[in-house]
């Protein structure tokens, strides 16, 4: 009996090590907003993407203050006028890689995936579908998509006559470089 | 035996706990143990001013701010004066925050041919959200200014530091919510040389502030230094009321006010218009932005 009990932890302990998890805190999440008036870009550094190679979870947040603009003065209007930051501090994506058995974090390459999920910007939730690349190389795997957002479809208004300086449709892109979490 | 039971009995129900957990989405963040972030109170103020006085607001790091402010004369002052529109009164500023927490000016006013020179530094600053709790923001503003005039007794020894005045101030404020602020300014000002011996060197005051939103562009402002002593001839209250215009890299400041100057020591310690008898001035504040500096961690 002693040993059944003992065989159940251990097998529990191994589909544990099998669950393997990869995450960053530094990941980058860029946005690019395009008109014939301005040029807008913003970066933010400090991105926590979470993957889940078992069940292909994958799980992004971002604090929306930590967005770097070319001036202050756009990071200070994009916190307080358009995403509300003191009331919707985080964006945040929760979704699933459709094909997470065709990416071998063993073996070195360069994997195409899609993920689905839902993104949260504004308090606003949107399901997406991308095309993502997995790029595994020893013990990293890089991450990487790009997409459009529509303001609007997050709730995120702006006034009729900044039209033309800020775009209706927001090109996304998110880069991450994975590690192992170990526990 | 029994115990055994009892032991794959509650293993078998922890499975199905498990079990029922990883059905749903996990929560693959809530792993990492992340401390919630803190995020800080922004723009409290439109404009490093609330009319005359300093708001909490700093210039951000790298940016330089090019400030033009105005004072027209008394709506008092009769057709011969346009109502006040011939007499100008005026401050050219420059200033520049070195960090985000730490700025310096220095201005030019016509008003007694005046240079002024100051600084503001964050103390304290407002927590939002977050595992830190702080429910206001304080800075502390410091500046010297000097006159200019001719010395009005030329005919004695008179030495440059009499050209001088200081002024020390806290600025407390509190962001309500979305559209109301309100803030608290304690000051202090010392002239080194005043009129005659009864006139204290030293002046208190308490100045209060407060801007309401109107729109993401519009707000309105109201403040009121309050002197608290009655020992400074002819000196009142300064009280001034306005609007905050912004459109991009500028900030336009429009109100009505019962004084010229347009430095601390000037509007809190030598007002002397009265609102009662219509001594009162139409003003602007323009405040141009420039980015010398581009912000930390911004990529081209």
């Amino acid at each position: 009996m002693k040993n059944f009990i003992l065989s159940i932890a251990l097998l529990s302990a191994i589909s544990d090590t099998q669950a393997q998890k990869y995450f960053t805190r530094n990941g980058y999440l860029g946005f690019f907003s395009k008109t014939n008036m301005e040029d807008i870009k913003a970066n933010n550094e400090s991105v926590t993407y979470i993957v889940d190679w078992s069940s292909g979870d994958i799980q992004i947040s971002a604090l929306q203050t930590n967005f770097k603009f070319e001036k202050a003065l756009m990071q200070e209007h994009y916190n307080e006028n358009y995403v509300e930051s003191s009331k919707f501090p985080k964006a945040t994506f929760k979704g699933k890689i459709d094909n997470v058995s065709a990416i071998n974090i063993k073996k070195d390459g360069t994997y195409a995936a899609t993920v689905t999920g839902a993104l949260d910007i504004h308090g606003v939730s949107k399901n997406y579908t991308t095309k993502a690349t997995f790029k595994v190389s020893g013990s990293h795997v890089i991450a990487e998509t790009k997409f459009n957002v529509k303001c609007a479809d997050h709730k995120i208004k702006i006034e009729a006559n900044l039209k033309n300086n800020i775009s209706e449709s927001i090109e996304v892109s998110a880069k991450a470089d994975l590690t192992e979490l170990k526990k | 035996m029994k115990l055994k039971t009892l032991t794959l009995v509650t293993l078998f129900f922890q499975g199905i706990l498990t079990w029922a957990q990883t059905d749903t989405t996990t929560d693959l963040l809530g792993l990492l143990g992340d401390e919630e972030p803190v995020i800080y109170s922004t723009a409290t103020f439109k404009s490093t001013r609330v009319i005359n006085g300093q708001s909490i607001e700093n210039v951000a790091g790298g940016v330089m701010d090019f400030r033009i402010s105005h004072r027209f004369g008394t709506l008092n002052s009769g057709v011969h004066k346009m109502f006040g529109l011939d007499i100008a009164s005026m401050r050219l500023g420059l200033e520049y925050g070195i960090t985000d927490n730490w700025m310096v000016g220095i201005g030019r006013s016509n008003v007694n041919e005046e240079v002024d020179g100051f600084t503001k530094i964050k103390l304290l600053k407002q927590v939002e959200s977050g595992p830190k709790k702080m429910p206001i923001s304080v800075s502390y503003f410091g500046s010297i200014v000097m006159r200019g005039t001719e010395w009005a007794n030329p005919e004695r020894t008179n030495y440059f530091t009499s050209r001088l005045y200081y002024c020390n101030q806290l600025l407390i404020a509190k962001k309500v919510d979305d559209k109301l602020s309100l803030q608290l300014s304690p000051t202090h000002v010392h002239r080194n040389i005043v009129a005659t011996v009864d006139i204290p060197h030293d002046v208190f005051a308490v100045g209060l502030g407060g801007r309401y939103k109107l729109s993401r562009r519009l707000a309105v402002n109201a403040e009121y230094f309050k002197l608290t002593q009655n020992n400074i001839p002819g000196a009142t209250n300064s009280l001034s009321l306005g609007v905050d215009l912004e459109t991009g890299g500028h900030v336009f400041q429009l109100h009505l006010t019962n004084g010229s100057s347009m430095n601390e020591k000037g509007f809190i310690t030598e007002t002397t218009g009265s609102w009662n008898k219509g001594d009162i001035q139409f003003g602007f504040n323009i405040s141009r932005v420039f980015t010398v500096k581009k912000p930390k961690g911004y990529q081209e």
